[in-house]
């Protein structure tokens, strides 16, 4: 009895993780091929990037001030306060601004998605799309994989550099570092290899977020329950997922 | 000329569809009839190719729907119509974007005859003044008329009706049939229509099926229907309480 529940339960999620598997190669296969939608692909960078910088603006300054400050009191007891400008910018750069970043963007634009697309499936909006014969993945998914592709690694460099200015904020013009030490060693120590890595985790988040949130949506239950739940599922597996990709993605980068 | 065959389609081991088989020829209208929940929308979604049955076969002018994949499936839908039960309309888009999206994304017609297609759809259904509003702001009625509207507007030459009248005051269902009839006798689709409103959608039809525990019960034209001795038929036109078909 019990190899049977765990037979089903492990060939349930097997033909679950196999459908999402499909249902992102066909929305990357209609990514990179024409036609594309650019009115929906605009509408969308529009509304996951740009209408997502305040809160990317407000998180960025505040996790560089508690890095400002933090920092500055801990690099203190060793006398390396001069190594704060490289603190927080590496840890803005290849950790926090990258993960930050895609967590607040899958609270705010990534719920949307799913809810967008659930009520569209309960309403049977999805089903007239497909009936007047227009592909659902080039008119609903594409947009909004693109979008997020592209807005993720924009929204991220502002994040970091927003924490940058943050952290300097407090450890300059509060606690006394100066700006020629804070900024100078910050080019010491950062390289290029760091700011495209944090890019690179930035892109597969972008993807990430499109892909369940819209996969969620896209196969949620019936009535407002069916979406409720839809969208709670899209947000705790887009953010574990975060995590844990951002783990193997800093093991291989790094 | 639609035809269906055979079809099987059960939901969590609830057997809906046992075998249900028919054809609507082309040019003809066909009214589904039967009771709530026995599986007419059901039936309407299989021909459109919404849902895939567990057994049986749909041909569409000789096509058989689930065999077709990408652009010749796609193909073949741009020649449906389906006018949703609940309308269906997209609720980010207004009444004139809604009625303009299958144009737009589906034909090269400049803005300017789109713009002159769509009016001339919403003058059809009485809705030119409402071309601005956003489907939250109107009413049951009018959804239903942009829905029709926009199921129209490319001249479909396959129609499906999802119980169009549905929810709507006598005078407005009324005139929604009368609109069917019109554009019907206008561009001679082959249809079908799920429908409750027996005593008007008889006027229109041609031929009447009737969906009763998983099967079609009988077909015929609507005079076949009305004289029908059949206990179950009778029971379903005259709306008795007393007879074979049971409450659930």
């Amino acid at each position: 009895m019990l190899v049977r529940k765990l037979g089903a339960t492990t060939l349930f999620a097997l033909q679950r993780t196999g459908r999402m598997g499909v249902f992102l190669v066909k929305a990357l296969i209609y990514a990179i091929t024409p036609p594309l939608k650019i009115r929906q692909v605009l509408k969308e960078i529009r509304f996951v990037g740009f209408q997502s910088m305040l809160v990317i603006f407000l998180t960025g300054a505040f996790t560089g001030m508690v890095l400002g400050l933090q920092g500055y009191y801990t690099l203190n007891r060793f006398g390396s306060v001069a190594l704060l400008g490289p603190m927080v910018a590496l840890s803005l750069i290849r950790e926090l601004g990258p993960v930050l970043s895609a967590l607040m963007v899958t609270g705010r634009a990534g719920s949307a998605m799913t809810a967008e697309i659930g009520i569209m499936r309960i309403t049977e909006q999805i089903d007239a799309v497909v009936l007047m014969g227009v592909n659902p993945y080039r008119y609903l998914i594409v947009p909004k994989l693109l979008a997020a592709l592209i807005a993720l690694p924009l929204l991220t460099s502002i994040f970091d550099v927003v924490g940058i200015f943050g952290g300097f904020l407090i450890g300059g013009k509060l606690l006394g570092v100066s700006q020629g030490t804070y900024f100078g060693e910050m080019a010491n120590y950062v390289d290029t290899q760091d700011i495209l890595a944090g890019i690179y985790k930035s892109l597969s988040f972008g993807v990430l977020i499109a892909w369940i949130c819209s996969y969620k949506g896209y196969n949620a239950g019936f009535g407002a329950e069916g979406v409720s739940k839809a969208t709670t599922q899209a947000v705790v597996l887009s953010s574990v997922l975060i995590l844990f990709w951002d783990y193997i993605l800093t093991s291989a980068l790094f | 000329m639609i035809e269906i065959e055979d079809l099987h389609k059960s939901f969590d081991g609830l057997q809906v569809l046992k075998g249900v088989s028919f054809r609507v020829e082309r040019g003809e209208i066909l009214a589904l009839i039967g009771g709530s929940g026995h599986g007419k929308s059901v039936i309407l979604k299989h021909v459109a190719g919404l849902i895939r049955p567990d057994r049986g076969r749909i041909r569409i002018d000789g096509n058989e729907i689930f065999h077709l994949r990408g652009r010749d499936l796609e193909q073949l839908r741009g020649r449906f119509g389906f006018l949703f039960q609940s309308g269906a309309l997209f609720s980010s888009l207004t009444v004139f974007d809604n009625v303009a999206f299958p144009l737009r994304e589906k034909t090269k017609l400049s803005e300017q005859e789109i713009r002159e297609k769509v009016l001339t759809a919403l003058d059809h259904v009485g809705l030119k003044d409402a071309e601005d509003k956003y489907p939250a702001q109107i009413s049951g009625g009018m959804i239903k008329r942009t829905a029709l509207a926009r199921s129209l507007v490319r001249s479909p030459e396959i129609m499906f009706f999802d119980e169009p009248t549905t929810g709507l005051d006598p005078v407005i269902a009324h005139a929604i049939l009368n609109l069917i009839e019109s554009i019907h006798g206008r561009l001679r689709f082959t249809g079908i229509i799920v429908s409750h409103e027996l005593s008007r959608v008889f006027q229109i039809v041609q031929k009447v099926a009737m969906l009763h525990e998983g099967v079609i019960l009988t077909v015929g034209t609507p005079e076949e229907i009305l004289s029908s001795s059949d206990p179950v038929v009778r029971q379903f036109i005259t709306g008795s309480i007393e007879g074979p078909i049971k409450l659930h």
